[in-house]
């Protein structure tokens, strides 16, 4: 009893910060967007999601967000399974090294892709002087993803590799000792036990690139419009809170919807597995 | 998850930032020797900050914004009470139209006489009886090329940013006010009109262009053109006047249907807690080697004639820096939209984005 009286006031600290810091906020965001600014209450700041714009720009989101999560997940699974399958002692060392460029500012890194990709950058540079046509790739559609791929690529690898490392060596060896190929085995034992790492890999990174606006900015040039640069200008532009808020509110929804659904399906592959 | 963990870190900066906001407020109020400023970025030259703490014995808390509207979002927080501010011509008439602005006490400048008669007379439009303001730097939007990849006759009209031969190479300006102005002084509207057609027509021009345009840019733009990634920028003239510094090949032009003149001056806020020591502000940022300073800083055209006089004939004849009266003659001041009109252009530039 009186463990768990004081293991419930150490929890005190964490639970007064997500009521100021999380929950509080919360409301505020939704009183703003049921508001009309006047004081009055309104739905209009949640149904403008269906104006065009609005609608073109959150449909944009998505499919930027989906292709990112589409080209990390494939990026990352043959990484964390070669460093899983990696026969060093260290291999703390090899995911350090995959965390190394997180340590340094992101708006660094995205700036730094700023200049490579520039028409006059260092990746056409290299193109002209082996003689190939320059590309134009900065500002462009294709260059936010790449920006997103990239800064969010970390988040898929290492749920992935810590679920393949949580997997007994012994259930694959027992899988060949019974006649499986290698590509039986992956497909029958490795990829099902890995869901896990895999699904929360898809949430870390569709969840971020879905809200995100600051990659959109730098890379964008001002030409991609995701819902998070909507919101943002709605904030600052055009000093209209309280459809920035109801906007978000939209969005927050999106972004509950599709962890349920990652969630869902992560449930029920579970149930699969125990039986 | 890293959602939760940025709004987390971001949360606890904010209330980090507001715990120091509030207590510095609470230590302005009792000493009456602070200034609170709130100025553009990158506005002012470091040294006369520290000059003007030396000289007057006033603790300057500098603040700074970079966009008009930030500025007004910051202001109207009302966490922290702004004695002096410096900001543009048609955010000041909101400002004054909302009564947020107190008079200048004129005769307590020393430096004022300084001050451009022209550039005050220009000041009429939004500080029409001019008690409000006093001009700080002014300059111009027009176009910054790269002479090896446009020639002259190219940029002396604003069409030249439709022309399909620079697709991709053509650096259009981030601003919703500016961008309108270049399709509507095109059109030979008047760049405040709050006609919706006029605004409707202009739009459909600005969609028609995005497909050349390779950027919206702000403050990269100077850094875009001086790496040569490309051919022309619609900016401003200090923007421009910094690229030609870095590229001998730029060069800077305000295209023959004219464009916008605009001033940035310094007021005095409703907020204001320290009357005596913003004057104090306001008459050092006139007297002739702070703005000698400054001006060499920022590159604008400044309205002080001191400093003029004290200018080799080359930097005066710059007229990138100080537009030509012809130049000015074609050049127009915004003023306020009312909101109705900022409403409309506001979606027409959202509209446009996503165009």
């Amino acid at each position: 009893m009186i463990n768990r009286l004081r293991t419930s006031f150490l929890a005190m600290p964490y639970a007064i910060w997500v009521l100021i810091c999380t929950i509080l906020p919360l409301f505020y965001i939704l009183g703003y967007a049921i508001n009309t600014g006047d004081g009055s209450f309104t739905l209009s700041n949640l149904i403008a999601i269906t104006d065009p714009v609005h609608l073109k720009s959150l449909g944009l989101s998505i499919q930027i967000a989906l292709i990112t999560t589409i080209i990390c997940l494939i990026l990352a699974y043959p990484v964390a399974l070669i460093l899983h399958n990696l026969k060093i002692s260290n291999k703390g060392f090899i995911v350090f090294l995959f965390i190394l460029p997180m340590w340094m500012n992101f708006m660094l890194r995205i700036l730094a892709w700023q200049n490579i990709l520039s028409n006059n950058g260092i990746l056409n540079s290299i193109l002209s002087a082996l003689g190939l046509p320059t590309i134009h790739i900065l500002y462009t559609k294709a260059a936010v993803i790449l920006g997103m791929v990239y800064d969010f690529l970390p988040y898929m690898i290492l749920p992935i590799y810590n679920s393949l490392s949580k997997i007994n060596d012994e259930v694959i060896e027992a899988a060949s000792d019974l006649g499986s190929s290698w590509l039986n085995t992956f497909f029958k034992i490795t990829l099902p036990l890995s869901k896990d790492g895999i699904i929360s890999g898809i949430i870390m990174v569709f969840v971020p690139a879905l809200s995100s606006f600051v990659v959109s900015n730098l890379l964008g040039g001002g030409k991609v419009l995701l819902i998070g640069n909507v919101i943002e200008q709605e904030f600052t532009l055009a000093r209209n809170w309280n459809l920035g808020s109801g906007l978000s509110i939209i969005l927050m929804l999106f972004v509950l919807a599709s962890m349920s659904i990652m969630n869902k399906v992560d449930d029920s592959e579970n149930g699969g597995m125990l039986i | 998850m890293k959602k939760k963990l940025y709004s987390l870190i971001s949360i606890f900066c904010l209330t980090l930032t507001s715990c120091f906001s509030f207590t510095a407020c609470g230590n302005d109020a009792e000493s009456a020797d602070t200034l609170v400023v709130l100025n553009y970025g990158k506005y002012i030259e470091a040294d006369v900050l520290k000059r003007f703490q030396k000289e007057t014995g006033i603790t300057v808390k500098y603040e700074e914004y970079e966009s008009v509207e930030d500025m007004y979002a910051k202001y109207k927080a009302g966490s922290i009470n702004y004695d002096v501010i410096c900001t543009s011509d048609y955010m000041i008439e909101t400002l004054r139209k909302e009564g947020e602005l107190i008079p200048i006490d004129y005769n307590s400048l020393q430096n004022y006489k300084n001050v451009d008669p022209a550039i005050i007379e220009a000041s009429a439009s939004f500080d029409p009886n001019h008690k409000y303001t006093v001009p700080y730097f002014y300059g111009t939007v027009g176009i910054l090329y790269n002479t090896e990849k446009v020639d002259e006759e190219t940029v002396s009209s604003w069409n030249c940013l439709w022309n399909p031969e620079y697709k991709n190479q053509i650096v259009m300006i981030n601003s919703q006010r500016d961008a309108f102005m270049v399709p509507l002084k095109m059109l030979g509207y008047d760049i405040n009109t709050t006609d919706t057609a006029q605004l409707d027509k202009a739009f459909d021009m600005l969609c028609d262009e995005k497909k050349y345009v390779y950027a919206y840019l702000m403050d990269e733009t100077y850094e875009c053109m001086v790496s040569e990634d490309a051919a022309m920028a619609v900016c401003y003239s200090g923007e421009a006047a910094m690229g030609m510094e870095y590229n001998d090949k730029l060069a800077y032009v305000v295209p023959k249907e004219g464009g916008n003149l605009w001033v940035d001056s310094w007021f005095v806020p409703r907020t204001c807690k320290h009357y005596d020591a913003a004057m104090k502000w306001i008459d050092f940022m006139c007297e002739e080697e702070a703005a000698t300073q400054n001006f060499e800083y920022v590159w604008y055209a400044t309205p002080n004639l001191t400093v003029a006089a004290g200018m080799d004939d080359e930097t005066l004849a710059d007229e990138t820096v100080f537009p030509t009266k012809e130049t000015l003659s074609r050049c127009d001041i915004y003023s306020a939209y009312d909101d109705k009109t900022l409403d409309y252009t506001t979606t027409l530039w959202k509209k446009l984005k996503a165009y």
